[in-house]
């Protein structure tokens, strides 16, 4: 049995001459949260709509759980739930016709589709909303309900595409608690986002994509340790400087040098933000 | 046929859904068809012994049925471009062939009840005596059939909501005129009979017509419809497979 839920191997896309991925590679293990993290455009959609068979890939090879995507489609398909970034469910059905017609889509039977439906609803704290139409719920609601809907099948492989995005901190953080239950229940995860923070809390392993190359890839905790999990930012006329520390002690010891010539110098913790800048400046 | 019942109870839930708004809009276009043509302007028409009227009324089911399955491809263009509920269909594990189906009994579905509702009205305002029996639903299911399938091949075929006006002006709004609705054919010029003979809405229409008249009508028109909507259901599939970035 494989350990390996999900491999790409060199995917290239081109959009009428412009090329959107250019031979992308990574595997997820399973049971893993693995973020792909890049900015608007770099190529993390299209990784996901290609994984899903929205998208023709022009190039390249996708494995879920061994199978490919072009021999065995509909298995495939089975085992993956997809949460789009786009809220598309049926706005004028009810919670519950949205999850009913996934059930259907996925070839559950209605005894089956009732009992996951009411599951689901408890989890995503929906129940009291289950009669309610879509378009009357707020955007935090569609976007848990999206997340539910993905589920409804039991997928083996979870993928989501920027599952946060333009929610408040509190509602984010909701979806946050909702990604890792399912990945605790031992739903392998493929995130997207371009939110630091977020990628940070809850992958395992990370993959930073620019323009449709995956430039480095390994754990937040792996890429901070590398980089030294003290930064001191510097503040000057002309932008801010900033300068990563190994331990504590240097990072402090440069604090005070700093200071005595200059007030506008903070010490913090480093970030995947600093790894992405650092990682990035030579590509953008 | 995996995804028939997916995609022909979400139809079937949205249609519930508008159900009256469905049933005002699908009424008054036939509505005032009967009034001005079939009640106004041919009061004191006859067509081969027959009112106008009694002429008028199975053009009308047979257009209007072409134009309500067609019309489901407006649905699938909201779906497609606006709400993209078509992709929860594209990423989930359903034949192309299901998925058509559920949108082309949708297209029936709807098409009956514009049958449904144009008989009702006929009969309450024009008090006409037409026969209708199970051949007459089987060439409208047909047609229907064929309609509604053309309408999934051109939602999935089009880019932009714009194309979809494009296509209903110059291909169904021509039909539905010249297609035998409303005047016998013969009265057309001479050199353009051959072609509008051939179209599937006249053949509905005159289908129609001779059996509402108490007339048998041979096997041939309803097999050249069952092979057209083999035809119509093939490009349908065909055109839903494409549909990927």
């Amino acid at each position: 049995m494989s350990e390996i839920a999900l491999e790409v191997r060199n995917l290239t896309k081109i959009y009428s001459n412009t090329p959107a991925l250019k031979g992308i590679s990574f595997t997820v293990k399973k049971g893993e949260l693995f973020s792909l993290l890049g900015p608007n455009g770099a190529g993390k959609t299209t990784t996901l709509r290609i994984i899903t068979s929205l998208t023709k890939a022009s190039g390249g090879t996708v494995l879920v759980f061994g199978k490919s995507l072009n021999e065995d489609e509909k298995i495939v398909k089975r085992r993956i739930g997809f949460v789009p970034q786009h809220i598309n469910l049926d706005m004028e059905l009810t919670v519950r016709e949205n999850l009913l017609i996934h059930g259907l889509l996925y070839g559950m039977p209605l005894r089956e589709i009732k009992k996951r439906t009411e599951e689901l609803l408890e989890i995503a704290e929906l129940k009291e909303r289950g009669n309610s139409k879509v378009k009357e719920l707020s955007g935090g609601l569609k976007r848990r309900l999206l997340i539910i809907r993905a589920l409804m099948h039991s997928p083996a492989l979870l993928l989501l595409d920027e599952p946060t995005v333009g929610l408040d901190p509190h509602i984010r953080r909701k979806i946050w608690g909702l990604i890792k239950q399912i990945q605790n229940s031992g739903t392998t995860i493929l995130l997207t986002t371009h939110y630091m923070d977020e990628a940070e809390l809850l992958s395992d392993r990370v993959a930073f994509i620019i323009s449709g190359e995956i430039i480095a890839q390994d754990s937040p905790l792996n890429f901070i340790k590398k980089l030294g999990e003290y930064a001191l930012d510097i503040f000057t006329d002309t932008g801010i400087s900033t300068h990563y520390f190994k331990n504590k002690e240097d990072a402090e010891k440069a604090l005070q040098t700093h200071t005595t010539y200059s007030n506008h110098v903070t010490l913090r913790k480093v970030t995947l933000e600093d790894i992405f800048v650092k990682l990035t400046e030579r590509h953008l | 046929m995996r995804g028939f019942w997916a995609t022909y109870l979400r139809e079937l839930l949205l249609l519930k859904e508008r159900f009256f708004r469905v049933l005002l809009s699908f009424s008054i276009n036939p509505l005032l068809f009967i009034l001005a043509f079939g009640l106004g302007l041919g009061k004191d028409i006859t067509i081969s012994g027959r009112s106008y009227l009694e002429f008028l009324v199975p053009g009308l089911v047979a257009g209007s049925s072409m134009l309500q399955a067609f019309a489901i491809n407006v649905e699938i263009n909201v779906a497609r471009f606006y709400l993209k509920v078509f992709e929860e269909f594209q990423s989930s594990p359903i034949s192309p062939a299901g998925y058509v189906l559920g949108e082309v009994f949708s297209g029936i579905t709807r098409a009956f009840i514009s049958t449904l509702l144009i008989l009702t009205i006929a009969h309450i305002v024009g008090d006409i005596d037409l026969k209708i029996d199970p051949l007459f639903f089987l060439i409208t299911f047909l047609n229907a059939f064929i309609f509604a399938s053309l309408g999934v091949a051109s939602a999935m075929t089009i880019k932009t909501h714009a194309d979809q006006t494009l296509i209903t002006n110059f291909i169904i709004t021509p039909m539905m005129f010249l297609g035998g609705t409303f005047f016998p054919i013969e009265n057309l010029p001479e050199f353009l009979q051959p072609l509008i003979k051939f179209l599937p809405l006249t053949i509905v229409a005159q289908s129609l017509r001779e059996l509402s008249w108490g007339y048998t009508i041979n096997y041939e028109p309803i097999f050249i419809l069952l092979i057209l909507s083999v035809i119509a259901y093939m490009i349908a599939i065909y055109t839903v497979k494409r549909a990927k970035d």
